[in-house]
């Protein structure tokens, strides 16, 4: 039981200490500052919230995704001479590197949330009818945070070599992002002649930055655009149990690649 | 001309005669519209005071003029047609007619005018209706200033707001409409004029054509109707000014057009439709200086469209601007603003120096397999969009605008 508290408390300890290393961090500002600037401007062009959070959706889905891999895969090499430090103590593997990734994704996340609330909540977001839709927006690029960088500390941990360990990185991205909507496109052409709206859902399901996207598009409205198909994604993703399926579907996003940080983490030598 | 000199002949006698006017109401010694109208002579007046008075199958057959004070309720009791109007120059003003009843083997209407000339139709309110206004081979009338309020909820057992069957040279003007099934239905009908009406909420179309030719309609809004407004098989229309918004859903369009041939459609604006214009079939249109704002399509061209003309329009915001279904294209767009036009102007003349191409290869992709729409706003599909826009392969290559304007136009 005391151990059990000493390992918990160990694990918030080294998020504790990587979620400060990073909020001082360069990166975390620059991250934060881009968001913040980003908010602003979108704002001032705009005039106009809900249009603002269309446009957000499309920079958030492209590239929270790209900085949360490349950041996981960056701060993971970089600080992996600390982590050869703390092995040596008589800590649990699996609280080091757990601690490390909530660190990180957790700081990324709340560079996200502030960064983009604020111009936000200045601009009057509380008495917009927008306010659901920028949750939506925050809550996706969250877990895309929590996703990605969860991806990169996999394929760090895997890959000793730091060159071949950002080519992966960067190919996962590329293939999640890019690739797999290619795929899904040729796909659903080469079967045109059968019924798509099953394997058109399922295709969706099973890429998050596809799900976050077909989520957001949904909420604004965007549905009747959709035609028939709309209509079916409308019906799956519009009633609650439609939600629930998509969010469950974004925690097994993370869940399973923490896991395998935490298998990985506790077999790999060091 | 001889009918118009016979009918201001029989005016000038009828007033020299001197018109009577019949007082109609509870304490009257007329009770009841029926019983004033048999009174009645030509060209009288029937006032009726405010009060409710239960009657159906109200027949006028002579030139009267029917007028109500403080619109006294004339209620059917749901028991079929209201007023019929079976005479020449008869007017009606100024009545709040309820309950008419519902048929699924006759069309019963609030107001029926059958057969007549020089109709008025005014200052009428008509509520809990099967048919409206319905006009049946009438002409030269005037239906003005009433408002149609229904409470349909099926289309196939609820009627329309106002209905014009072989009625030729009628003005419709400052009507509103709304919860009918059609708002506004002009059928075998030439040369109306439709004025400054509002249709609204109604469950299919707010204004729906067939086989009518020269009409015009102007400054009307369309708003949040079922599936918006159709115009079909009529030739010569004139739609100007009007305003065609929130038709949004999944069968929606703000203008459905299918084979129209030779129409002018200047200075309507279209917001927030599904598909702002629907086109099928429909050659030698003008479209000048329309605002197409946050469509999901702004025109969807589907087929056997040939010699249209797109000039002058601003297209703003729209998920699509132009979508086609072929490579092949004979319609012209030139001088448009478009708000998704990326090119530049170094000359500083207003027009940009590179054409713009208003078809994506996503909507070309959408069209064959719609489906795929679900990838919209994918960075694939921006990135195949960006290729086909340097060189193009699937889309019509001569489709292009050639002079786009780099500001918004203003008229």
């Amino acid at each position: 039981m005391l151990l059990r508290l000493y390992y918990q408390t160990t694990m918030l300890k080294i998020l504790k200490y990587s979620f400060f290393d990073l909020m001082r961090s360069r990166w975390s500002y620059v991250y934060f500052g881009f968001y913040l600037l980003l908010g602003v401007v979108l704002l001032f062009l705009n005039n106009d919230l809900s249009k603002a959070v269309i446009t957000l959706m499309n920079v958030i889905i492209v590239l929270v995704p790209l900085i949360g891999t490349i950041f996981g895969v960056m701060y993971y090499y970089n600080s992996k001479e600390f982590t050869e430090l703390l092995l040596a103590q008589p800590l649990k593997r699996s609280s080091i590197f757990l601690g490390q990734y909530l660190g990180v994704a957790l700081s990324l996340s709340m560079s996200l949330i502030l960064g983009l609330g604020i111009p936000f909540v200045f601009y009057g977001l509380f008495k917009s009818n927008a306010i659901w839709d920028f949750s939506l927006l925050l809550i996706t690029g969250t877990f895309l945070t929590l996703i990605f960088t969860a991806l990169a500390f996999n394929i760090a941990l895997s890959n000793e070599n730091k060159i071949k360990g950002f080519g992966y990185a960067i190919l996962l991205w590329l293939f999640l992002a890019i690739i797999y909507d290619g795929i899904f496109l040729m796909t659903l052409i080469f079967f045109e002649d059968y019924p798509l709206d099953k394997l058109s859902l399922v295709g969706t399901m099973l890429n998050p930055i596809d799900l976050s996207r077909t989520l957001i598009l949904l909420k604004l409205d965007i549905s009747a655009l959709l035609g028939y198909t709309g209509a079916i994604f409308k019906q799956f993703f519009g009633t609650s149990f439609g939600l629930v399926v998509s969010f469950v579907m974004l925690v097994i996003w993370v869940v399973l690649p923490v896991l395998r940080i935490m298998f990985k983490s506790r077999r790999k030598d060091f | 001309m001889r009918s118009i000199r016979l009918f201001l002949v029989t005016m000038f006698m009828a007033t020299s005669l001197g018109a009577q006017t019949i007082n109609v109401c509870g304490t009257c010694n007329v009770t009841s519209l029926r019983d004033a109208i048999t009174l009645a002579k030509p060209f009288d007046t029937v006032r009726v005071k405010k009060g409710i008075y239960k009657e159906h199958d109200v027949v006028i057959d002579k030139p009267l003029t029917l007028v109500g004070e403080n619109y006294p309720v004339i209620d059917g009791e749901l028991k079929g047609e209201i007023i019929t109007v079976v005479s020449d120059s008869v007017t009606v003003d100024g009545l709040f007619v309820i309950n008419v009843g519902t048929s699924y083997t006759e069309d019963y209407a609030a107001i029926r005018v059958k057969k007549s000339k020089h109709f008025v139709i005014q200052n009428v309110v008509l509520e809990k209706l099967f048919f409206g206004i319905y006009i049946e081979k009438s002409s030269y009338g005037k239906i003005y200033h009433n408002k149609i309020i229904g409470d349909a909820v099926e289309e196939y057992n609820s009627g329309n707001g106002i209905q014009l069957w072989y009625s030729h040279y009628v003005d419709i003007e400052h009507n509103f409409v709304e919860h009918v099934r059609d708002g506004i239905y002009l059928e075998f009908s030439d040369n109306c004029v439709i004025k400054n009406n509002v249709s609204a909420e109604n469950l299919r179309y707010g204004l729906h054509f067939m086989f009518s030719n020269d009409d015009i309609y102007q400054d009307n809004t369309f708003e949040d109707n079922g599936a918006g407004v159709a115009v079909m098989f009529s030739k010569k229309i004139k739609m100007l000014n009007n305003t065609f918004k929130k038709n949004w859903g999944t069968a929606s369009y703000g203008m459905l057009l299918k084979e129209i041939n030779d129409a002018e459609i200047i200075g309507n604006t279209f917001e927030e439709n599904t598909i702002g214009i629907n086109l099928e079939g429909s050659n030698r249109i003008t479209y000048k200086n329309n605002n197409f704002t946050n469509n999901g399509w702004a025109i969807k061209v589907r087929g056997a469209c040939y010699a249209n003309r797109f000039i002058e329009n601003n297209f703003l915001y729209n998920s699509f601007d132009i979508s086609y279904n072929s490579k092949v294209n004979d319609n012209i767009f030139d001088r448009n603003y478009w708000s998704n036009y990326t090119g530049y102007d170094l000359d500083k003349d207003g027009i940009g120096d590179v054409p713009y191409r208003p078809v994506k290869l996503f909507s070309y992709i959408v069209n064959r397999t719609p489906e795929t729409i679900i990838l919209l706003r994918s960075l694939f599909i921006d990135i195949i969009d960006f290729s086909e826009k340097v060189s193009p392969v699937f889309t019509p290559d001569n489709l292009m605008d050639n002079n786009p304007q780099t500001k918004r136009i203003t008229w």
